[in-house]
């Protein structure tokens, strides 16, 4: 009966989203109070819905109900319990029930936050956001149900892919989509301002947090995502510029050029009609990462099982979504005028250059993720288009990005005043200079202009981000919590940079083949293969090594147990690497095939300070967590639109 | 309404086209048809994988069927097929001759030793001058050459025993003849 109740719950949640839509809109439109009164319990209603049958298909996993297809297609008695939860969105038709589920609890968090909001504004957020569920939610009806029967039913499942068997892997989806959707509010926002004709700061100041908090999720899902390619593949890279890792990169790189053109608007009221666009653009990209991966347009392996039929439907949605969105743009964008202008070397000038960097790294990516494709299309030859060209083409716009945020931590709002802080720069430039002087040589090898940039850069930027709020508390200025966040995010994307440039210039990786009993060096530490045995997991079995280091005195590090994993149903091999991480490095053992006389191939490798990488991206998320939790957004905002929008014309 | 705030939807308008064309059945990536099918297949001498003192040819595999298959161990796709040309290879006596394409010879080994050889033959392509040769669109790609050295068939995207098995096995089998 489960099955059959989750189909009911999936139909009534679209029957609410549908009376969300059109209580929200058509209510707002014509100003019926009454109208307007539905849209909160019908978009509470949803939600619960949606969760009602999110959790059924839940006990369908964990009961192992292998009547229903999706269960039998991903799921095996035998697989463990947290990931028999995990499969639940491990393929297509459950993780588009995720999907829906996310952004039913964002309209949820809409709904219950909204109260100090205008009731009009509040009602069109929630039709808007109620225009993508009923999307979704007939998406998944016709085209993806997952709780569709199977017939005869199979007496076990077919397991759940094991590169999917992984903790941070079953943690990556939920997150990762929590950010994608998540900036479905910005979306709906952007919408409910332009179908009104008004745009001023208090809108600002309402669509911040929630997009510094989409935006924050966003950080970690990726950063997730990298950790997870990093040790499960085996290949010791942390970012491959596939198309599915650039379908999360672009909606974040246009994401965080909106979050700081929100700042603008909401302190200067200026950027406005371009915050609209890109408040529109960041949703946009996720909807579009989705399509191109559920389509099979683009050849990734991440792909999910394709099917032109969902292709053909979801862009339909897309369309009308999107292009509905840029019609409303084009209608009011004309509408709204900013008076008042700023300074060159001002805060706002900063912004505007993040914001086009930003735009112009997410639009390379775009182009170089479709370019093959619309060339095929064109019949104009085929290409492909590597990391070389990626890593090449984001550079170019990133490293001009991180040297302006450096030196713009230190500007000022509205007015050019970097002269007092001139020594200050100056200062910062120098250490920044010797210390990426002294690491350049600690590290040895060929000098690089363009490693020195990077470790200049990192360096000059989390200076910049400690100092300043140090000159600021010495002035005897309060720092509110937003600007703390600001500087702690800040400094994260220096330590991450740090920790990019150090790994993929420093790492030292080696393929060896050795025998029980041997040793191979690398990079000042020595490997010693000094076991072999088998041991067996849950639905595996596995060939597990001891791997005892040392270091150059002959001390012993550690022991590390590389694994090669055989999973019992789909007979696939995996990798799992042994890793000994700390502060300076981690050291990776992975373990390969039997070679025949007694060898065994190993892959060796060593990433100075890769950590940092990772542990930026999340300082930068911790940043987020700061600057959404600002006193000034939790404050009711009752009567605030009047005292502001005294201050900014009506648009 | 100003003419300039509606280059984005314009521009997503025409992406969107793009999109609908590409949907349209009308280009698959899978099916672009190859200028080789029924040519004869490029020949490429190179130095294996195995041992770079050796060469691979694809002359010396004349008179019997050859599937050529386009890898590289930076290629996510080739990783998918890995395990599925391990199948096939053990179902056909037909060689499997690998191309390790612009790839690092000591990753392309280790990749190898780990997951298993399918490969009767694997080339180094590391300029990638005979994808070039082939028209390779991407990889994995794998092309089927008849006995008398002409191409019979092309697959983009990773390879499956039931592709093998549908759209390879037929075209070889038809070749031989009633």
């Amino acid at each position: 009966m489960t099955a059959e109740l989750g189909q009911i719950a999936l139909i009534l949640a679209l029957c609410l989203a549908l009376s969300q839509t059109v209580f929200g809109l058509v209510g707002a439109h014509r100003g019926w109070a009454n109208w307007m009164a539905v849209v909160r319990p019908a978009t509470i209603g949803q939600a619960g819905f949606v969760a009602l049958a999110f959790l059924l298909l839940v006990s369908a996993f964990l009961g192992n109900d292998f009547t229903v297809q999706y269960v039998a297609f991903n799921s095996n008695s035998e697989l463990p319990t947290v990931y028999r939860v995990a499969a639940v969105w491990g393929a297509h038709e459950g993780s588009m029930l995720l999907w829906a589920l996310i952004l039913a609890l964002w309209s949820l968090a809409v709904a219950l936050l909204s109260r100090s909001l205008p009731n009009a504004f509040a009602s069109r957020v929630l039709g808007v956001l109620g225009t993508i569920s009923t999307g979704i939610l007939l998406f998944i009806l016709l085209t993806s149900n997952p709780f569709t029967r199977a017939m005869p039913a199979p007496f076990d499942g077919n397991d759940l892919n094991p590169l999917l068997q992984d903790p941070a892997l079953a943690m990556h989806p939920p997150i990762l989509y929590t950010g994608y959707v998540g900036f479905a509010v910005a979306f709906a926002f952007a919408c409910a301002a332009m179908i009104e004709g008004k745009l001023d700061q208090a809108w600002a100041r309402w669509t911040r947090p929630w997009t510094i908090v989409a935006w924050l999720f966003l950080t970690v899902g990726i950063t997730l995502g990298s950790w997870w390619a990093y040790y499960e593949l085996g290949w010791g890279g942390w970012w491959m510029w596939d198309p599915v890792e650039n379908a999360s990169f672009m909606p974040w790189l246009v994401g965080t050029a909106l979050v700081h053109s929100l700042a603008v608007t909401e302190r200067r009221g200026l950027f406005r009609s371009w915050t609209l666009l890109l408040a529109i653009f960041a949703f946009s990209l996720s909807l579009i990462g989705t399509f191109l991966v559920r389509s099979g347009i683009i050849v990734s392996v991440h792909a999910f099982a394709s099917d032109p039929m969902r292709g053909v439907f979801i862009l339909a949605l897309l369309a009308a979504y999107i292009l509905g969105a840029l019609m409303l743009y084009a209608w009011r964008a004309g509408q709204l005028r900013s008076s008042s202008g700023f300074e060159l070397w001002s805060r706002e000038s900063f912004i505007l250059f993040n914001n086009i960097l930003l735009v112009i790294a997410a639009a390379l990516i775009f182009i170089g993720t479709l370019y093959p494709l619309i060339l095929a299309l064109l019949k104009l030859g085929t290409i492909t288009i590597g990391p070389p060209v990626f890593q090449l083409m984001f550079l170019i716009a990133i490293i001009p990005l991180i040297g302006l945020l450096a030196v713009g931590m230190h500007s000022s709002w509205k007015r050019a005043r970097l002269a007092p802080v001139k020594t200050r720069l100056i200062a910062i430039a120098a250490v920044a200079a010797v210390l990426a002087a002294i690491l350049l040589f600690t590290f040895g090898g060929r000098v690089r202009l363009i490693v020195f940039m990077g470790l200049f850069l990192a360096i000059a930027t989390m200076f910049s981000a400690v100092s300043e709020p140090i000159a600021r508390l010495r002035r005897g200025l309060s720092i509110p919590r937003g600007a703390v966040g600001m500087f702690v995010a800040h400094f994260g994307v220096g330590l991450f940079t740090l920790g990019a440039t150090a790994a993929s210039t420093y790492q030292v990786e080696k393929d060896v083949s050795i025998a029980l009993g041997q040793s191979e060096k690398l990079a000042g530490y020595e490997f010693k293969l000094a076991d072999l045995r088998m041991v067996e997991g849950p639905n595996y079995v596995a060939r597990q090594a001891d791997v005892i280091i040392s270091d150059s005195q002959g001390r012993v590090i550690t022991t590390l147990h590389p694994q090669k994993r055989i999973y019992r149903v789909q007979q696939q091999p995996m990798t799992e690497a042994g890793i000994d991480v700390n502060w300076q490095r981690d050291l990776f053992v992975a373990l390969g095939d039997d070679l025949g006389d007694g060898k065994w191939s190993l892959r060796l490798q060593y990433k100075p300070l890769i950590r940092y990488l990772w542990l930026g991206s999340l300082i930068m998320a911790l940043g987020g967590i700061l600057a959404a939790s600002d006193r000034r957004y939790r404050t009711a905002i009752a009567g605030e639109r009047a005292a502001v929008g005294a201050a900014t014309e009506r648009a | 309404m100003k003419a300039r705030f509606l280059v984005p939807a314009a521009l997503i308008a025409v992406l969107f086209g793009f999109f609908w064309y590409a949907l349209g059945g009308d280009y698959d990536p899978q099916l672009i048809e190859s200028p080789l099918i029924n040519r004869p297949a490029p020949d490429f001498v190179s130095p294996a994988l195995a041992d770079p003192k050796q060469a691979v040819s694809l002359k010396s595999f004349r008179g019997q069927p050859v599937l050529v298959n386009f890898w590289g161990t930076w290629c996510v796709g080739c990783r998918e097929e890995h395990p599925q040309l391990l199948e096939i290879q053990k179902v056909t006596t037909i060689p499997i001759v690998g191309i390790a394409w612009k790839d690092d010879h000591a990753a392309a080994n280790q990749w190898l030793a780990e997951f298993g050889d399918p490969y009767r033959a694997v080339a180094t392509d590391d300029d990638g001058r005979i994808a070039i040769d082939w028209g390779v669109y991407g990889a994995p790609e794998s092309f089927l050459v008849s006995a008398e050295g002409k191409v019979i068939h092309k697959h983009v995207g990773p390879m499956s025993l039931e592709i093998w098995r549908k759209e390879f096995l037929v075209k070889v089998n038809a070749e031989r003849g009633p």
